[in-house]
């Protein structure tokens, strides 16, 4: 009887060793996080050690992105979007391909700027040091910055002079993407699917809306709309285009984008010009001009 | 002059009162809406860092887009109170008291016990994107309110930082800013150097640390670098009703911060207030003049003025805050009460002048303990009435302890705070010899 009881509370035992062993599968814990304490990041003629940061993070970072990086700060149930997960290395702005680590850089700039529609301020009353030891810091919550390295940037070539044959291309190209199906036929963040689109975490996620705010969610000049859907926001909807647009292409879809947003630019008075129209997505293609 | 050193004693002992637990502005309303701990602001609350410090000088705005009411829960109001129930010790020498129905003799004043501090509800933030608001109804111990801050604020104008008007009562741009005060004590509660006049100065118009009413411009680049701001302010020392005089002020202030490596970031700037003040108060029947729209009676202005440098620098955990000022005040107020403007100086009197002196040192050992200690010095530079000792009216003052904050979330804050604080004034004490004193505090410190 005794012997069946032990035998029984030792399979409890194990099954219980065993759960929880799955359920931090591939997290890192503590103790491997103290080990990576070693991490530099490098920007410039800058080098940034996560040691140096340690009192920072718990300071400014760790109410929403949590002791250990996870993004389970006291604050996450409360923010969307959520937190940013260091641990399993994902992040949405980036200048490298997708599927990629961000450079040093990118961190760098991204803890200045921000994040627009989130509750990620500009941090940029830092030191540049502090903004680099921070770096290093982000980095050391994962197992994938000791085994992988920073994807190279893209090019972003020469931005092409702004014409009105350039922003109906866009115009065009936002069609033929389908990128209305998210952003809407306006842009404003209404299209058919938004209402349905989730991250890779199944949290529900909002696409951009052109109409609301001068910033985009990495950056505010046209190369970092370029970036955005040359790269895609990793984790979210938002793919990369990479592979489906040129990069003259890209650009015709920046000059678009920037009609539809709130200020008064270059673009904007074209189109006002030009009249141009929301697309309707179901209206046939326009025929290709006749070869002569 | 035995009158005017008890009336000098007492008076020093009413500013001490006065400035009793002055409360500071450290708003968890603030930190739940954004997410953010209070460390992310508050190099220890109430005292801004940085980035607190930018994001007040943005309008109470993390800039993130999120700013505007309408992205809170409709149930938000932020809304905070501060209080702190505490025990202290405070101890007078040379405090004249009555031996018989005739006779009076000196002797150490000695008193302690439980105790509150005064209340405040601190509510503030965004009217709309741009277009902020502070109120803050305060309390002495006994539940006297007053309104301590009532400003709106327009933000941004133009999309530019450098453009930013505030009207109403506020707190002067201090660089060392008194409301966020890390000390407690009934004396070390204000920054001497912000309060201070010579002995027989009546000019109380100066005061740098009370809040003022007024309208302020300021400017700062987009990572508040660089500020600067300029404010002009009814001559009233922050009361409401036209108490005083058709008398204005100005106050200005410009700094900039530098990027010191792995040190941190420090900074220097210059600030100046100058002013008029009234020096006599016309009267009804030996009483004050009153209409239905106040008792604005004063006249006979004449100048004041407060010039200083600050130096915020920092060391990694250990930080020094230091400032130098000059003050200057009109001959007519060498005395107390002042002398009429409307008729002649009374013969031999001067512009009272005085230099002061502080350095404020922290050491933050983590964002949830920081030791402190502030070195206060006053010296009278001329005297208002020739023949007072040169030295008359010197005040130094010392204070140090900590605060331990055992919780550090967005919710709330708490603090354990521990001071022991001491002034000694020269030649003030009611036999001409020197007048000390000193304040011991305990308390806990929140405010939610």
């Amino acid at each position: 009887m005794r012997t069946n009881r032990l035998k029984g509370s030792l399979s409890l035992g194990a099954a219980v060793i065993l759960t929880l062993l799955s359920a931090s599968w591939g997290q890192n814990t503590p103790g491997q996080q103290e080990k990576w304490m070693g991490t530099e990041s490098h920007i410039g003629n800058l080098t940034g050690h996560a040691s140096a940061a340690k009192t920072d993070y718990r300071r400014y970072c760790t109410g929403c992105h949590g002791d250990l990086g996870d993004g389970q700060g006291e604050n996450a149930p409360w923010l969307d979007p959520k937190p940013r997960d260091f641990t399993i290395a994902q992040f949405k702005c980036r200048s490298t391909p997708t599927g990629t680590l961000p450079t040093d850089e990118d961190l760098y700039n991204t803890i200045a700027r921000g994040l627009d529609n989130s509750n990620m301020p500009p941090w940029n009353t830092f030191t540049k040091q502090q903004r680099a030891d921070l770096v290093a810091y982000v980095k050391h919550f994962s197992a994938k910055w000791q085994s992988e390295k920073s994807g190279t940037p893209i090019q972003v070539p020469p931005q092409p002079e702004v014409t009105a044959d350039r922003i109906q291309a866009g115009q065009a190209l936002f069609k033929r993407l389908e990128c209305w199906k998210c952003h809407g036929v306006e842009g404003r963040g209404n299209g058919p699917s938004a209402d349905t689109l989730t991250d890779d975490l199944n949290r529900p996620i909002k696409p951009f809306n052109f109409h609301d705010g001068t910033r985009f969610k990495c950056g505010t000049s046209n190369a970092d709309l370029y970036k955005i859907f040359m790269t895609g926001l990793d984790g979210t909807p938002m793919p990369s285009f990479a592979d489906n647009v040129k990069p003259e292409e890209a650009w015709d879809l920046v000059l678009y984008l920037r009609t539809l947003q709130p200020m008064n630019t270059k673009e904007k008075q074209i189109a006002k010009q030009l009249g141009l129209k929301p697309i309707d997505p179901n209206a046939p293609a326009p025929a290709a001009a006749p070869q002569q | 002059m035995t009158s005017l050193r008890r009336n000098l004693a007492g008076a020093l002992l009413v500013l001490l009162v006065m400035s009793s637990f002055q409360r500071a502005h450290a708003l968890p309303a603030f930190a739940r809406k954004y997410g953010l701990r209070c460390s992310a602001c508050h190099e220890a609350w109430p005292m801004l860092n940085y980035f607190g410090q930018k994001f007040k000088d943005n309008g109470y705005q993390l800039m993130n887009d999120r700013d505007a009411p309408i992205w809170q829960n409709p149930s938000y109001w932020p809304v905070t109170f501060r209080i702190t129930p505490l025990w202290h010790r405070e101890s007078t020498d040379k405090v004249s008291v009555d031996t018989s129905a005739t006779t009076t003799m000196e002797r150490q004043i000695t008193s302690h016990g439980f105790d509150l501090s005064g209340l405040d509800f601190h509510t503030g933030g965004t009217l709309e994107k741009n277009i902020s608001f502070y109120v803050l109804p305060s309390s002495n111990a006994a539940g006297q309110f007053h309104f301590e801050t009532v400003m709106a604020r327009l933000d941004n104008l133009f999309g530019s930082p450098w453009l930013n008007v505030k009207l109403g009562k506020f707190e002067l741009d201090n660089l060392i800013s008194e409301k966020r005060i890390l000390t407690l004590t009934n004396i070390s509660g204000v920054y001497q150097t912000y309060h201070f006049r010579p002995p027989g100065d009546s000019n109380f118009y100066g005061q740098m640390g009370d809040n003022q009413l007024g309208v302020e411009y300021l400017g700062h680049s987009a990572n508040d670098r660089s500020r600067v701001s300029a404010a002009l302010l009814s001559t009233s020392d922050g009361q409401v009703g036209l108490p005083s005089s058709n008398a204005y002020s100005g106050f200005f202030t410009a700094s900039q911060a530098f990027d010191v490596g792995k040190f941190g970031v420090d900074r220097v700037g210059f600030y100046a207030m100058v002013g008029e003040a009234p020096t006599f108060f016309l009267t009804t029947l030996g009483g004050p003049v009153a209409t239905p729209f106040g008792t604005n009676s004063g006249g006979g202005n004449k100048t004041f003025s407060r010039e200083g440098f600050v130096g915020l620098f920092y060391f990694g955990k250990l930080d020094f805050l230091a400032l130098t000022q000059h003050g200057t005040d009109s001959a007519f107020f060498a005395t107390t009460p002042s002398s009429p403007a409307n008729q002649p100086l009374p013969a031999g009197l001067r512009s009272p002048t005085w230099n002061g002196y502080m350095v404020e040192t922290h050491y933050v050992y983590s964002p949830q303990l920081i030791f402190l200690q502030r070195s206060e010095f006053e010296r009278v530079s001329q005297q208002g009435v020739p023949g007072t000792p040169s030295n008359m009216g010197n005040l130094n003052m010392f204070t140090f302890g900590y605060r331990w904050y055992p919780i550090m979330t967005s919710r709330a804050g708490f603090a354990w705070h521990n001071e022991y604080s001491w002034l000694r004034q020269r030649g003030t004490a009611p036999d001409g010899l020197d007048l000390t004193s000193s304040s011991l505090l305990l308390g806990f410190d929140f405010d939610f």
